[in-house]
């Protein structure tokens, strides 16, 4: 299991312009490295990350093997309603990862 | 491998005063953690623990620290309680005295001895992603205690040995650390600022090696720079300069998991 860290306010005023943070550990193993024996090291990175706001997609990424290990994505939104931002990551070798955060939107 | 390392404890008293130039140690007012050399985007990822890539590990470390290991069916916790309470301030008193060893034992070695003695588990290897989840976790109950060393009679010939270790030239390139770290810090090598090489922040999470890493692993960073002849990890000399390093930053702010570029 990875491990995430998730930075979103708890509370917000209605319309307000939020930063959401997260975070998660993962290897981003690029495929183009070799090991001692110079065996190719497979390709083992996440692909996609998506964000939901209650349900709906506000933001989406597509991951390459460019990025660095455990990667770290920020945006904004506008905070709109009390609920659930919720986020997943997906990747490699059937790699899945969910999280979330409550909002109270005031 | 043991050859240079006896020749350094027998030629380093005459190698100091033959080969040492300047050598003096830094100010105490005047000491800097390498957190003051950096960007401020990099300052700003290990203020925020929800950004700082160091407390991923750390949430590893914190579930080493209840999962029961080896034959005792115990975890740390079972013995030392709330690590919060009981690890308070046990990183900035390390490397201590250990009295069965008869010597200096770091921080790593000092949590491989208790799953050793205590929960009756194998030690966790240098550098594994478990020793440096669980030394993270323990040290980061330390952030913001002044760096410690212990003031024990016993540690003096090894406090010694790694001060003259730190101040004798090795390597083909004929260089101290103290001719980088007290002579030449704040200046520039090859683009980057030169610290004063104070052990704040370990294990650091360091954006180059894209994960986390113990004291050792920079301290052989250093070495294979100077082209010398690195230790095996948890070699006696290490330790020695471990002390030497945690009492040249005495008093200083432990940071773990500091992150450095």
């Amino acid at each position: 299991m990875a491990r995430t860290l998730i930075n979103v306010p708890q509370k917000a005023k209605r319309g307000e312009v939020i930063a959401i943070k997260t975070l998660i550990s993962h290897v981003m193993e690029t495929g183009f490295r070799h090991d001692n024996m110079g065996k190719a090291i497979p390709r083992d990175i996440i692909t996609s990350f998506v964000c939901t706001y209650n349900g709906e997609e506000i933001f989406r990424a597509a991951l390459h093997p460019a990025i660095a290990a455990n990667p770290f994505i920020t945006f904004h939104t506008v905070a709109t309603e009390s609920g659930t931002i919720a986020f997943r990551w997906t990747g490699d070798n059937g790699f899945s990862q969910d999280a979330s955060a409550k909002i109270t939107v005031g | 491998m043991s050859g240079p390392a006896r020749l350094s404890i027998f030629a380093a008293p005459l190698l100091l005063a033959a080969l040492v130039s300047a050598g003096a140690e830094i100010a105490l007012n005047e000491r800097r953690s390498a957190y003051d050399d950096m960007s401020r985007d990099n300052k700003a990822m290990q203020d925020d623990d929800t950004s700082n890539p160091g407390m991923l590990a750390v949430l590893d470390g914190e579930a080493l620290w209840a999962a029961k290991a080896g034959a005792s069916g115990k975890s740390c916790a079972d013995c030392h309680g709330g690590a919060k309470a009981s690890m308070k301030g046990v990183a900035a008193r390390h490397p201590s005295f250990d009295a069965s060893a008869g010597r200096p034992v770091n921080l790593e070695q000092r949590i491989n001895t208790s799953r050793v003695q205590h929960q009756q588990a194998s030690p966790f290897a240098y550098e594994s992603k478990e020793m440096l989840a669980l030394s993270a976790y323990v040290a980061m109950q330390s952030r913001g205690e002044p760096i410690a060393p212990p003031d024990d009679p016993r540690l003096k010939p090894f406090l010694d040995r790694g001060r003259a270790q730190f101040n004798q030239r090795q390597g083909q390139l004929n260089l101290s650390c103290g001719q980088c770290h007290d002579d030449n810090w704040g200046k520039s090598l090859a683009g980057n600022t030169v610290p004063q090489g104070h052990p704040t922040g370990y294990p650091i999470y360091r954006l180059e090696w894209q994960g986390l890493g113990s004291l050792q692993r920079r301290l052989r960073n250093c070495m294979i720079g100077m082209r010398a002849e690195s230790y095996a990890y948890g070699a006696p000399e290490y330790v020695d300069m471990e002390l030497y390093l945690m009492w040249r930053a005495r008093g200083m702010k432990v940071e773990t998991p500091a992150v450095r570029p």
